[in-house]
């Protein structure tokens, strides 16, 4: 059981330095998509813990937000890569100034 | 058992994902994760859970990624700029200090035992699924379908542009051709077609002009920016070989070179080629 939890946290970590480490926006959106996962093995994990379905459920909507957000998202990666001509997080930075 | 043998793909295959170079990579990688996942999710009594996340992740969202690589290029790959100083150095220092604290965190707690599902599984992982989703989480569920005609709208309303000048017809085209041709002199019919030799017909191989010099025009944009184009230079080694054989043959009188130099696709022992 414990070691679902710690593979779920070692894959959420790599996530995490994956959306800050990397500068292609569509790579940083699949890191984001990996945290979800990771999340949601911890959810099934804890499921079979508690010996109830909610965590299922839970990793259920998780999937189903995430499909939402991945749509969403890449829609907005085409429409600035539309204007800017690319896809690398740093050239997205006009609100800094 | 299972789960020994696939976390640790999994996990090679999520530090690939910060490793590799380009976006498609990372991408297959992505979907070497999610179907290990997929897989322990079937381990842990939830088959529902291992189809769902076949077909939506690895099926639906990462096809999706593909498609917008496809769209947006897929040879696009990381700047190694840092723009702010360090940046990595700190993440990767900040990862590994956020990942300690996590995994000694977890593995220091006790999480009794495990109850398992096959009390709740009774008459079918589905069914039960359905019962809870449909009784308990209804509210949630029913949330669920207007957020999902949401990203719909948002999406089309992204996406699409709005047309801000006529669309040209094809009378406008040629109208336009001959004003080019006016103007610049450009030429009005189709491009120059690939060089057809005797021993090159490939898509590669430039057309020669009168002169002797390479067409640039009669090859792809994309093959001479990715420099994969047979140059004229290499053409005119392919024929100083051709004549080098021949006049060999002639001096030597040799019968038995006959079959290499007339061999297979007419190539002889050393094209340009062998020598890449």
């Amino acid at each position: 059981m414990t070691e679902y939890v710690v593979l779920s946290a070692i894959l959420f970590t790599i996530g995490c330095v994956g959306v800050l480490t990397r500068r292609n926006a569509i790579v940083v959106f699949m890191c984001v998509e990996l945290m979800l996962n990771a999340c949601n093995l911890a959810f099934v994990a804890f499921a079979r813990q508690h010996g109830n379905l909610d965590g299922q459920i839970t990793a259920f909507f998780v999937m189903v937000v995430a499909a939402a957000e991945v749509v969403i998202g890449l829609a907005i990666i085409m429409t600035i890569f539309r204007t800017r001509r690319s896809a690398s997080v740093d050239d997205a930075s006009l609100l800094k100034y | 058992m299972t789960f020994w043998i696939l976390a640790p793909i999994m996990v090679v295959a999520a530090l690939g994902i910060l490793f590799v170079r380009k976006a498609v990579h990372a991408a297959l990688l992505l979907a070497v994760v999610m179907i290990n996942l997929a897989f322990l999710y079937a381990v842990m009594d939830a088959p529902f859970l291992f189809a769902v996340q076949i077909i939506v992740y690895t099926g639906a969202i990462l096809m999706l990624f593909l498609f917008v690589m496809m769209l947006i290029g897929v040879d696009a790959t990381d700047s190694s700029v840092e723009t702010i100083r360090g940046q990595r150095a700190m993440a990767v220092v900040l990862g590994l200090l956020f990942g300690a604290v996590l995994v000694i965190g977890v593995s220091q707690v006790t999480l009794g035992t495990v109850v398992g599902l096959d009390d709740a599984n009774e008459g079918g992982n589905v069914q039960a699924i359905a019962n809870v989703l449909f009784s308990k989480y209804v509210f949630a569920f029913e949330a669920t379908s207007a957020l999902l005609i949401t990203a719909a709208l948002g999406a089309m309303v992204l996406a699409h542009r709005e047309r801000l000048t006529p669309k040209a017809t094809q009378a406008d085209l040629a109208a336009q051709r001959m004003r080019d041709y006016a103007d610049h002199g450009k030429h009005l019919g189709p491009l120059p077609s690939p060089g057809v030799y005797a021993r090159h017909n490939a898509v590669d191989t430039p057309a020669l002009l009168p002169d002797g010099t390479a067409a640039e025009s009669s090859v792809s944009r994309v093959l001479a920016a990715r420099g994969t184009v047979r140059s004229a230079p290499a053409m005119v080694d392919d024929i100083d070989d051709v004549r080098r054989q021949l006049s060999g043959l002639d001096g030597h009188g040799d019968p038995t070179e006959m079959p290499e130099t007339s061999g297979k696709d007419g190539a002889p022992a050393s094209t340009t080629e062998d020598e890449k």
